[in-house]
């Protein structure tokens, strides 16, 4: 071969018409090191005329000025490094056509030390060809790849058992690898499309059939390439909507993201996980668009809502028959490629999709070695790089997750550590039933006093006061219910404070003159600094009509170094009049209760409070929304 | 089963409009470098696509004072119809000690006029994010790039040691100092580029259609930028051009050229 460089003509010549618009299928090429992928590739695009001219003549150059006949694998190592230690280091893409689609060839490379790079490249692909050497035979990164393949998803694979022309275009050396490397593949649960025997170096049975290998009459690589089905998208799965970022340009509200499985229509009723509020979509955003027609997954899009509920990166859309499940403890196969081991307690970062929360892992239930698939079992309490583990994860908040086997793309997380990608694992045994989120206890440990900012750490977010205040009817209560249940169900520890429960215990030995309101406001204040330091979001309902009142329970909460958050619930005194849920202003009016807030003692309304929400104008659920917005990045600045 | 046809270009354009978004998500201070060659203007009107129609943050143009004045033109217009937050860096410095193509080599030029001037900006804005134009199929080199790819306070890209990346999960964080090239294009291939400013009706400057025989298929500075023999005077005929050639896109930029790994040495330094 050494002596026998290629031509730079090309018998396939490839129509104009239909590249653009069909679509690529990405190709992933992996197997062990020097099995000769890159040969492969060099050779699939040579023999399918898709190099641009003179590369061949400078990779020729290139070969005699290191001193060595032709090699096909240069043509993709064009960086410097990796073509004086002829491996491939880092994974390259790059185009080639049949007559019949446009592909994306993955170079991925095999060496251990470059797991990473694999991972990233196979985990784009559509399909795979595993490279297998005719002389040596499975290796350790054949076996290893294929695993990994299967846990990225890779639906298709095509093993080549190249190098034929070095065991002399054996039948029976090939039958047996074939045979040896479908048993592997059986007890993983995959299965090879196809086997094929060829040379890249020759090109036998790459692009054309061998006349070489005669017992062999099935698919050369193009063909069987070629026979792969289109892609699908997950159109006729359940709808996942994620939501990226909600922006507000020119007054509007858009939600963005991508819709990752399923198919979304406008006037379709949406429930947003984890918070499992509805909403009807109001309108599908695109810009310079002119379709109205429904979004499919893979489709990047916005919506408008039709109310205007609380919604924030890493919410989940779905139907009502078939959401997501809930979770903060699940089980995950995970593969682990950095130095550092995974460790049981560790506290990480884990995303999945847009979500993004704290996690450690619980339990290593096993250790499977990737390569010889052998186990460890016992509670090992770590994992080492190029190990993939069984484990348990539990996370600091509610996650949103789907079984991968069930939504792929809802059912897969990374592992961060100090701002990097450590691993990927997929979820399995989720149960989908109802809603409801159980809470289990974090295992936490420190030493010495426990600090605010250790409270914080643990749970995931700061105490504060979140101080309402309005006239009555204005709708402090409902808001403050409201509120502490959406607070509840993001993980947070939450607690309202209204007359109900203080007027009865703490203070019941005050009444309704000037002096004892104004100790019933002080004592209320101090409670909820209390609570804020023992790390609760505490929620006060109060009409606390004086200034000077709310002035000095934003102090105390100031001496607590608690976050003090005034919300004006506003609403004109008509509304509150006619709402009037326990006929107050009724009795107010005929003189049987005397210095009522708005109608014989005045409301001094808060001159720059922290939030205002208007009830006459907004929902419930949209001055909810309201409040959120402006608390939650306060309340989740915990580092 | 619900039948939906999605193109290739859709794929393209959903992917980048998504990589747009987390950018701006996990990077409050982000800029844009803009050429107001093809690929940058794509760049523009996918963000546009992203963002329902304006450009959240600033583009920013090094102009190395050997722009082509068509050039200048369409960006004062662009800049106008985008209503874009335009940021003009000049090498001042270099220019004043006497760097330029008259007098030196286009390696140095091109490094002291782009990727100095570009690390000045940088310093002086502090960006911590970057949304490049680059593709894989340009060039060896950019083949092997990330979506979200990390560069040290130095500009070097660790072309030996890049981050995985898979699962739609990136690299979201820069150290102090140091920052991320985010690269929404780089699925795309050259004719797919074409193929969209044509569906979008995206308008680019007219240097790249054919006019007395000759055009430019890829811009830079005027004194190294070379157009190509053509007749290409639409989309189409540009299109039926490029799925014949066999000439790479950069063959007119000769400081890709200039060396053996120009292109390598060029991007391990920091430019794009």
């Amino acid at each position: 071969m050494n002596n026998s460089a290629p031509s730079s003509s090309s018998s396939i010549k490839n129509p104009v018409s239909s590249i653009g618009s069909s679509p690529t299928l990405r190709v992933v090429f992996v197997g062990h090191v020097d099995h000769g992928k890159s040969t492969l590739i060099g050779r699939i695009l040579h023999d399918t005329g898709s190099l641009p001219e003179g590369k061949v003549e400078e990779i020729k150059k290139a070969c005699a000025a290191e001193g060595m006949g032709f090699e096909f694998a240069f043509l993709l190592d064009a960086l410097l490094e990796e073509q004086k230690q002829n491996v491939t280091i880092d994974t390259t893409e790059i185009p080639f056509r049949t007559p019949r689609r446009q592909y994306a060839i993955i170079d991925a490379p095999g060496h251990k030390e470059f797991l990473k790079n694999m991972i990233t490249g196979a985990s784009r692909a559509d399909a795979a060809i595993l490279v297998i050497s005719a002389d040596e035979g499975v290796r350790e990164q054949s076996r290893r790849h294929a695993y990994l393949l299967s846990m990225l998803g890779v639906k298709h694979l095509i093993v080549v058992v190249n190098k034929m022309d070095l065991v002399d275009y054996s039948e029976k050396r090939f039958r047996e690898i074939e045979q040896e490397y479908r048993k592997f593949l059986r007890e993983l649960g995959l299965e090879a499309r196809t086997f094929i025997p060829a040379s890249a170096r020759e090109g036998e049975n790459v692009a054309r059939a061998s006349a070489k290998m005669k017992w062999y009459s099935a698919a050369s690589v193009l063909e069987a390439l070629d026979s792969l089905g289109p892609q699908e998208r997950d159109v006729d799965l359940p709808l996942r909507f994620c939501v990226q970022d909600v922006y507000r340009f020119d007054g509007r509200r858009i939600i963005a993201g991508r819709i990752e499985t399923g198919t979304l229509r406008e006037g379709d009723q949406l429930v947003f996980s984890p918070a499992n509020k509805s909403s009807v979509v109001a309108r599908i955003e695109r810009w310079n668009v002119q379709e109205t027609g429904p979004a499919v997954a893979g489709d990047s899009i916005g919506i408008a809502l039709a109310e205007q509920i609380f919604v924030e990166r890493g919410y989940v859309a779905s139907r009502e028959n078939e959401t997501p499940i809930e979770a903060n403890r699940f089980h995950a196969d995970l593969f682990w490629i950095v130095r550092e081991p995974l460790r049981v307690g560790h506290l990480y970062s884990l995303r999945l999709a847009t979500q993004d929360v704290k996690c450690e892992v619980v339990s290593i239930e096993r250790v499977m070695d990737s390569s010889t698939l052998e186990t460890k079992s016992g509670g090992p309490e770590q994992l080492e790089r190029n190990e993939i583990g069984t484990l348990t994860i539990q996370t600091r908040g509610p996650l949103v997750i789907d079984n991968h086997d069930r939504i792929p793309n809802l059912g897969r997380f990374v592992i961060i550590d100090d701002g990097q990608i450590c691993g990927g694992g997929t979820i399995f045994g989720g149960v989908y039933t109802d809603r409801t989120v159980t809470k289990s206890k974090n295992i936490f440990w420190t030493e010495g006093k426990i600090t605010a900012g250790a409270r914080a750490m643990r749970s995931g977010h700061r105490g504060a006061v979140i101080w309402l205040t309005g006239l009555s009817g204005a709708g402090k209560s409902t808001i403050a219910q409201s509120l502490e249940r959406d607070l509840f169900l993001l993980g947070m520890h939450t607690y309202v404070l209204d007359g109900d429960n203080i007027r009865h215990g703490l203070n019941s030995n005050l009444g309704f003159s000037p002096d004892d309101r104004v100790e019933n406001i002080r004592r209320v204040s101090e409670v909820a600094k209390l609570m804020a330091d023992a790390g609760t979001v505490v929620i006060t309902a109060f009409i606390s009509p004086y200034r000077m009142d709310r002035s000095r329970a934003r102090e105390i909460a100031l001496e607590g170094n608690a976050e003090f958050i005034e919300v004006f619930v506003d609403a004109p005194l008509e509304v509150c009049e006619a709402r009037d849920p326990k006929d107050l202003y009724k009795k107010a009016r005929a003189g049987q209760i005397r210095e009522f807030t708005g109608i014989d003692a005045p409301y001094e309304a808060p001159e720059d409070p922290e939030i205002v929400v208007h009830t006459d104008r907004q929902s419930v659920d949209e001055s909810v929304a309201t409040i959120l917005e402006q608390l939650l990045p306060r309340l989740r600045a915990v580092e | 089963m619900t039948n939906i046809q999605r193109t290739h270009l859709d794929d393209l354009e959903n992917q980048s409009i998504f990589i747009f978004r987390e950018a701006y998500h996990a990077f409050k201070n982000i800029a844009m470098p803009w050429s107001m060659g093809k690929d940058s203007n794509v760049l523009v009107w996918l963000a546009c696509k992203a963002f329902f129609g304006r450009v959240p943050f600033p583009v920013l143009h090094i102009d190395t004072t050997y722009e082509f004045p068509e050039m200048l033109e369409f960006r004062e217009w662009a800049t106008k119809h985008h209503n874009l937050n335009l940021i003009v860096k000049i090498n001042t410095e270099a220019r004043a000690r006497g760097i330029g193509y008259e007098t030196h080599d286009p390696v140095t030029v091109t490094h002291e006029l782009k990727t100095v001037a570009l690390q000045q900006v940088l310093a002086e804005y502090k960006w911590d994010a970057l949304i490049t134009g680059i593709r894989r199929d340009e060039d060896p080199t950019r083949a092997k790039e990330r979506y979200f790819s990390p560069r040290n306070a130095q500009f070097e890209w660790d072309y030996k040691d890049q981050p995985p990346e898979f699962w739609s999960q990136f690299v979201t964080t820069a150290a102090k100092g140091e920052h991320v090239r985010i690269q929404p294009l780089l699925d795309w291939t050259e004719v797919d580029i074409w193929r969209y400013i044509q569906k979008e009706n995206i308008r680019i400057p007219q240097m790249y259609f054919a006019r007395n025989g000759r055009r430019f298929r890829s811009l830079g500075c005027r004194p190294i930028t070379q157009p190509i023999e053509s007749a290409a005077s639409t989309i189409d005929e540009i299109i039926a051009e490029l799925e014949a050639t066999k000439t790479t896109e950069r063959a007119g930029r000769a400081q890709d050229h200039y060396e053996r790994n120009a292109m390598q040495k060029l991007r391990a330094k920091g430019f794009l």
